[in-house]
C-alpha cells in the first residue's frame, strides 16, 4: 500500500485517498480552434512514463482536498516536486 | 539428460521483413499466423525477458466471447472458435476447458445489462444463457445464492463454451509451431530505440545492436507507451498493476469459471488444483509489477462473501502485470500514424481470451499493410472520429 504525503495532513494511507491521473492538464485555451485529432489529443491521450510522473489525488477520506504529487512508476516513490 | 528444445534460440540476424516487440502471447501467436497464413517467415520475435513471462505469465487464464458489442463479438468470437481447434492445429495440448463462465449479477442494473447482453451475444451468434439464482447454485453449487449475503445473487450469464485453458503450453505451443516455420525467437533482447529513414521506421535499436526491418510491429502491453514514446508515438494508453492469486492445490471444488463485475472477483480452478483469482486493477500509474494489498483483501473479501468454502483455503501467493488499459476498454490493433509501425496493445485486463485473434489480425495487418475486417473498428483512428467500442460493461473489471 502506498504511503501518500498530504500536503495538508501529512503521510496517510493509500486508503484514504482516491487517485486523479495526470496533473498538469490545461483546457485548450482556444477550444474552438482545435482540430479533432487536437481534441482526441486532449480527451483520451495522457502521458504514461516509467519513471517520474505528476499526477493528482484527492485525499477523500480526510481533509477532501486536490493536490498534485511526482510519484516514480517504476518504484511507486514519492519524489520531490519538481 | 535435458528433455528436447521446443524452440532454437538463434541470435538475430541484421534484417529481417518483421520484427515483433514482445514475445508473449500475442506476439508469438502474430509470428506463427505471419508465417502459416502469408507465407512471411523472415520475423523474429524480441523479448527483452524471457518467452511468455510479462503479462502471458500473469493473467488468469479465462477465455469467453460474450462482449456486448458488434464489433467486440465479432472479435473475440473468431479467437473462441480458434481456441476450440487449437489443441489440433498446433499439436499439443493447451488444456482448453470449455467449463462454462458465469457473469454474476448482483444489481437491478447489472441485470439489464446481463439480459441485454445475452441477447446481442444471440444476435452474434455467441452461445450465451441467462439463468436464475437457482439455476446458478445448480451449475455451480458453491455459490452462496441466498438472499442473506451483502450482494446477493440476482440471476447470472452463462456462456457454456467459454473456461479457461493453460496458459504457458499456449505460448510454448505457439513458439514451436512458428520457430519450425523458421521464425526466430531471441530472448534476453531489449529494444532501445528505433532505426528511421526519414519519419519511416527500418529498424530497431536493441541491447543486442541494431536490427534492420520491413516492418515493425508492437506487442508489448503495458509497456507499449515507453516503446512508443520512442517513435515519438503518443498512445492513449494508461499503464496499470492487475493482481491476481492462487490458493495451495485442492481436491476439485469449482467445476466452472465464475466473474463477478459487481463485487471485482473472478475465479476459477486449475487443472492442476489450485483456485485462480483476479481482481481489478490497482488505480495509479505503475510499472512495477505489484500492486497494494487492500486490492487483493477486497477481492478476497468478495470470494468469501460469494464462496463461504473458501474460508478453508489458504493464500499461496500473489502477483501482478501490468496492464494497457484505453479509454474505452478496448484494443488498439492496426497501424499507426509512423509509417512502418504497428500497434498492437490495449486489451487492458483481458488480452490472454484474445491470443489467437490478436495474433490473426495482427499478422493480416502487417501482411497487407491495413487491418483485417475484424480489426478495422479497432484502429487508433478511433480516438479522433470518436467512433469509441465502449466494452467497459463486459470487461469485467474495472478500467
Amino acid at each position: 500500500m502506498l504511503l501518500i504525503p498530504c500536503p495538508w495532513c501529512g503521510p496517510r494511507d493509500e486508503v484514504e485517498f482516491s487517485y486523479g491521473g495526470a496533473a498538469d492538464v490545461a483546457y485548450p485555451p482556444d477550444p474552438d480552434a482545435l482540430s479533432d485529432a487536437e481534441w482526441g489529443e486532449y480527451v483520451f491521450v495522457r502521458d504514461n512514463p516509467r519513471g517520474p510522473f505528476a499526477e493528482r489525488w484527492v485525499h477523500t477520506a480526510g481533509c477532501r482536498r486536490w493536490f498534485r504529487a511526482v510519484r516514480d512508476t517504476a518504484t511507486h516513490e514519492f519524489l520531490e516536486a519538481p | 539428460m535435458h528433455p528436447d528444445w521446443l524452440w532454437r534460440n538463434p541470435s538475430p540476424k541484421w534484417s529481417y521483413d518483421v520484427v515483433i516487440v514482445g514475445a508473449g502471447g500475442h506476439g508469438l501467436a502474430t509470428a506463427y499466423y505471419l508465417a502459416r497464413e502469408h507465407g512471411i517467415t523472415n520475423v523474429v520475435v524480441l523479448e527483452k525477458g524471457w518467452l511468455a513471462g510479462g503479462n502471458m505469465a500473469r493473467n488468469t487464464t479465462i477465455i469467453r466471447s460474450n462482449y456486448l458489442w458488434d464489433e467486440s463479438a465479432a472479435i473475440y468470437e473468431h479467437a473462441m472458435k480458434l481456441w476450440e481447434g487449437l489443441s489440433d492445429e498446433l499439436d499439443y495440448d493447451i488444456l482448453f476447458s470449455q467449463r462454462g463462465v458465469l457473469n454474476l449479477a448482483h444489481t437491478l442494473g447489472d441485470v439489464r445489462e446481463g439480459v441485454r447482453r445475452v441477447n446481442a451475444n444471440r444476435l452474434n451468434g455467441v452461445d450465451a444463457e441467462w439463468l436464475t439464482p437457482e439455476q446458478v447454485a445448480e451449475f455451480c453449487p458453491i455459490v452462496d445464492v441466498s438472499p442473506d449475503v451483502r450482494y446477493p445473487v440476482l440471476g447470472a450469464t452463462l456462456q457454456p463454451r467459454g473456461g479457461i485453458a493453460k496458459h504457458d503450453h499456449v505460448a510454448w505451443a505457439y513458439a514451436r509451431a512458428a520457430d519450425r516455420l523458421g521464425v526466430d525467437l531471441v530472448q534476453g533482447c531489449e529494444v532501445t530505440g528505433f532505426v528511421r529513414d526519414g519519419d519511416r521506421v527500418v529498424g530497431v535499436n536493441t541491447s543486442r545492436g541494431p536490427i534492420r526491418a520491413g516492418a515493425v510491429a508492437l506487442a508489448s502491453a503495458g509497456h507499449s507507451s515507453v516503446l512508443a514514446s520512442l517513435a515519438g508515438l503518443r498512445l492513449p494508453i494508461q499503464s496499470h498493476p492487475l493482481q491476481a492469486l492462487v490458493s495451495e492445490l485442492l481436491e476439485p471444488v469449482h467445476p466452472c469459471v465464475v466473474m463477478s463485475n459487481h463485487v471485482h472477483v473472478y475465479v476459477s480452478q486449475a487443472h492442476k488444483g489450485e483456485l485462480v483469482l483476479g481482481a481489478g486493477i490497482d488505480p495509479f500509474n505503475s510499472y512495477a509489477q505489484r500492486g497494494s494489498v487492500h486490492v487483493v483483501e477486497h477481492q478476497l473479501a468478495a470470494a468469501l462473501e460469494l464462496f463461504p468454502v473458501f474460508g478453508h483455503a489458504h493464500v499461496l501467493r500473489t502477483w501482478a502485470g501490468i496492464v494497457d488499459t484505453s479509454p474505452d476498454a478496448s484494443p488498439i490493433v492496426g497501424p499507426t500514424p509512423v509509417p512502418g509501425l504497428y500497434v498492437n496493445c490495449g486489451w487492458g485486463t483481458g488480452g490472454f481470451k484474445a491470443t489467437p485473434a490478436s495474433g490473426w489480425v495482427y499478422a493480416h495487418t502487417i501482411a497487407h499493410g491495413e487491418p483485417h475486417e475484424l480489426n478495422r473498428p479497432f484502429g487508433l483512428d478511433r480516438f479522433t472520429t470518436g467512433a469509441l467500442v465502449d466494452e467497459h460493461g463486459a470487461a469485467a473489471v474495472a478500467h
